[in-house]
C-alpha cells in the first residue's frame, strides 16, 4: 500500500509537552492553574439570546462572511473601543474562532518559501499554521529582561529578504506581556520599512489592566499591512462558541473568504446570533470580568512576591509567567515534580517555545479560592526545593 | 476610594482574610483594618451576616412578606409608624415601598401560626395600619444575587494551552 500521508504533515512536531499532559489526564484529583479559559460562565443575556435563535428557528447557514448584523455590530465596537474603522461588508470575516483566522490568513498570504516571524513564548498554533500553509516559521525569542515584549530591534534582526508576515500575539498567551503605543510604534516603522505584514492576534485585546488595548492596526500606515484578529473567546467567555472575527484590507478578505467559503461555509449561526448580544450589549459583563481577573492577578503578583519568586508583572490576558531558573530544573521537571507531590497542574513554558525554558504558565482563570489553595502548595513546594538546595 | 472597594469586597465575603483584602485594594494591612473599624463605627457596615439555605438543613422555617398599608403619622411621616414596626424580633426586614401599599414586612418564623399569629395579634391591631397581605415564601431561588442551588463543577480539562 501507498504511504497514505502527507510528509509536511507527519513532519510537525507533536507538541513537546505531551507526556506531561499524559501524566496530568491520569490525575484526577489534581487541582489546576493550568488552562488556557476563562472561568467565567458566557453572560447570560447571551446564552439567553442563543436559546431564542433556536427557538425561532434560525439554524439555516448565514452568509458566508458572517452575519450581517454581527459584522456591523463588531464595526461599531472597533470604533468604540479601539479606534479601528473597518467596513464590515468588505473588510471583515467572521471566522470559527480565531484559530480558523489565523489559519487562513496564512494561507492566504503566504507563497511557498516566504518566511513568517513568530515571537515565542507564544501560543502553540502559529509555527504549524505556518507550515501547513507552505511557509517557513522563523521564531523569534523573546526575553525576560525586556518583560517579553517584543523590541523593533529584535524584530529586525531575523529580517531576511524572504520574510514577508510577522505574526504579532499581544496581549500575549502564556506570558501576559502586553506591547504599548511608542513600542509598537516602533515596530511598525521596521514593518513598513521592509515591507511587511501583521498577523496581529488580540484575542486577549479586552484583557489588559494598565491602559486599554493598542491595536498596530491604529498606528499610522499598518491598517493596509494588518490582518487584526479577534474573538469572543477571552473577552466573553464564549470560548466553545467558537467564534472569531479577521478584519483586513478588502485584498486580503477576499482571499481568506474564498478558503472560509469552501472549508468551512460560515460559522455557526447559533454563536452568531448570541455574538450580536455579546458585542453590542455586554459591556459591563466584560469590564466586570477584567476587574476580576486583574484582582486575581494582583494576588498572584503578591504571592510570588512573598515567596521570593522573580516573576515580571504582566499586565494582559490572564497569565503569569514565573521563572523557576532557581531550582536547577526544566520547566518539564518541575511541573512534573508539582504535580505528583502536590497535585497542582501548571504548563511548562516550554509549552510556548523553546525559550520558554525555566518558566511556567500560570493561570489565573480561576476563582481566587482556588487559587489560594494552589499557591499555598506551590509555596510548600518551593519551600521544599530550597530546603533540599541548602542541606546538600 | 478604597472603602468603596472594601466593601465591594467584603459584601461578597466578609470571612475575607485581613491579609488577602489587603492586597486586593492595594493597601496596607493596617489602614484596611482603619478603615474597617470607621465603617462600623459609623454604622456603614452593619453586620457580618452568613447566607444560609435553611431548606437543606431541615429546620422548619417560614418566611413572609408583607404588603401593609399604613396612615402616615402626622409629624412624622411613615418613620414613626416604621420604628413601631422594626422592634419587634419577629421582623427581619421592613422597607418603605412607593406603588400599591407603603411597606414591604419581611417575618420570619417556626411556622405559618406563629407568622399569622405575629400578623392578627401585633401588626394589624397598630392604630395606622390600615391593611396586611401576606405573602408566604414557597422555596428561595436566589437570595443576596446568591443563587441556592450549588453551581456547577469545573468541566474544564486541567491542562489546556
Amino acid at each position: 500500500m501507498r504511504n497514505p500521508l502527507n510528509s509536511r504533515i507527519v513532519d510537525i512536531e507533536p507538541s513537546g509537552i505531551r507526556k506531561f499532559f499524559d501524566i496530568v489526564s491520569e490525575m484526577t484529583d489534581a487541582i489546576s492553574l493550568g488552562v488556557g479559559e476563562p472561568d467565567f460562565d458566557t453572560p447570560w443575556r447571551v446564552r439567553d439570546e442563543a436559546i431564542y435563535s433556536l427557538e425561532q428557528g434560525r439554524t439555516f447557514y448565514t452568509s458566508n462572511a458572517g452575519l450581517k448584523e454581527l459584522k456591523v455590530e463588531i464595526a461599531k465596537y472597533l470604533v468604540r473601543r479601539f479606534e479601528l474603522e473597518y467596513d464590515p461588508y468588505e473588510e471583515m470575516l467572521i471566522t470559527v474562532g480565531g484559530s480558523e483566522a489565523i489559519d487562513i490568513a496564512l494561507r492566504a498570504m503566504l507563497e511557498p518559501g516566504d518566511e513568517v516571524l513568530i515571537p515565542q513564548p507564544s501560543f502553540v498554533c502559529y509555527v504549524p499554521c505556518t507550515i501547513m500553509a507552505n511557509g517557513t516559521p522563523v521564531t523569534i525569542d523573546l526575553k525576560e529582561e525586556n518583560d517579553f515584549r517584543l523590541t523593533a530591534k529584535e524584530l529586525e534582526e531575523h529580517i531576511t529578504d524572504k520574510t514577508k508576515v510577522i505574526i504579532l500575539p499581544f496581549p500575549n498567551n502564556p506570558t501576559g506581556a502586553v506591547l504599548e503605543k511608542e513600542e509598537l510604534e516602533a515596530i511598525a516603522k521596521v514593518v513598513i520599512d521592509h515591507d511587511l505584514f501583521v498577523l496581529s492576534d488580540e484575542i486577549y485585546s479586552e484583557l489588559t489592566y494598565l491602559d486599554k488595548h493598542v491595536s498596530i492596526a491604529s498606528i499610522p500606515g499598518m491598517r493596509e499591512r494588518t490582518v487584526l484578529i479577534n474573538g469572543f473567546s477571552k473577552s466573553h467567555a464564549m470560548t466553545g462558541w467558537r467564534l472569531g472575527y479577521a478584519c483586513a484590507p478588502k485584498i486580503i478578505i477576499e482571499q481568506m473568504l474564498k478558503i472560509h467559503q469552501y472549508a468551512i461555509m460560515c460559522a455557526p449561526t447559533t454563536s452568531q446570533y448570541a455574538a450580536v448580544t455579546a458585542i453590542r450589549d455586554c459591556d459591563r459583563e466584560v469590564s466586570d470580568m477584567r476587574e476580576e481577573y486583574n484582582d486575581r492577578r494582583r494576588y498572584l503578583m503578591h504571592r510570588f512576591k512573598e515567596m521570593g519568586v522573580k516573576c515580571f508583572e504582566p499586565f494582559g490576558a490572564f497569565y503569569m509567567f514565573p521563572s523557576i531558573k532557581e531550582f536547577g530544573m526544566t520547566s518539564d521537571e518541575f511541573a512534573t515534580r508539582l504535580l505528583k507531590t502536590k497535585k497542582v497542574a501548571v504548563v511548562p513554558g516550554t509549552a510556548f517555545g523553546a525559550c520558554g525554558e525555566g518558566f511556567l504558565r500560570i493561570s489565573y482563570a480561576y476563582s481566587l479560592s482556588n487559587l489560594k489553595e494552589a499557591l499555598d502548595r506551590i509555596e510548600e513546594f518551593i519551600n521544599e526545593l530550597r530546603a533540599e538546595q541548602s542541606g546538600s | 476610594m478604597m472603602e468603596e472597594k472594601i466593601l465591594n469586597y467584603i459584601e461578597k465575603n466578609s470571612r475575607i482574610d485581613l491579609h488577602e483584602l489587603a492586597v486586593l485594594v492595594d493597601a496596607d494591612e493596617a489602614s484596611v483594618m482603619n478603615a474597617l473599624e470607621e465603617l462600623e463605627s459609623k454604622n456603614i457596615i452593619c453586620g457580618y451576616h452568613t447566607l444560609i439555605n435553611w431548606d437543606k438543613v431541615g429546620v422548619e422555617k417560614v418566611t413572609a412578606l408583607i404588603e401593609v398599608r399604613v396612615t402616615p403619622q402626622r409629624g412624622m411621616g411613615f418613620d414613626k409608624v416604621a420604628e413601631h414596626i422594626y422592634h419587634y424580633p419577629e421582623v427581619n426586614a421592613l422597607y418603605l415601598i412607593s406603588g400599591g401599599f407603603d411597606f414591604m414586612v419581611i417575618i420570619e418564623g417556626k411556622t405559618l401560626r406563629e407568622v399569622s399569629e405575629f400578623v392578627s395579634a401585633k401588626l394589624s391591631p397598630l392604630e395606622s395600619i390600615l391593611s396586611t397581605k401576606t405573602n408566604f415564601i414557597l422555596k428561595k431561588y436566589k437570595d443576596h444575587g446568591t443563587v441556592m442551588q450549588a453551581g456547577h463543577k469545573d468541566e474544564r480539562a486541567l491542562i489546556l494551552p
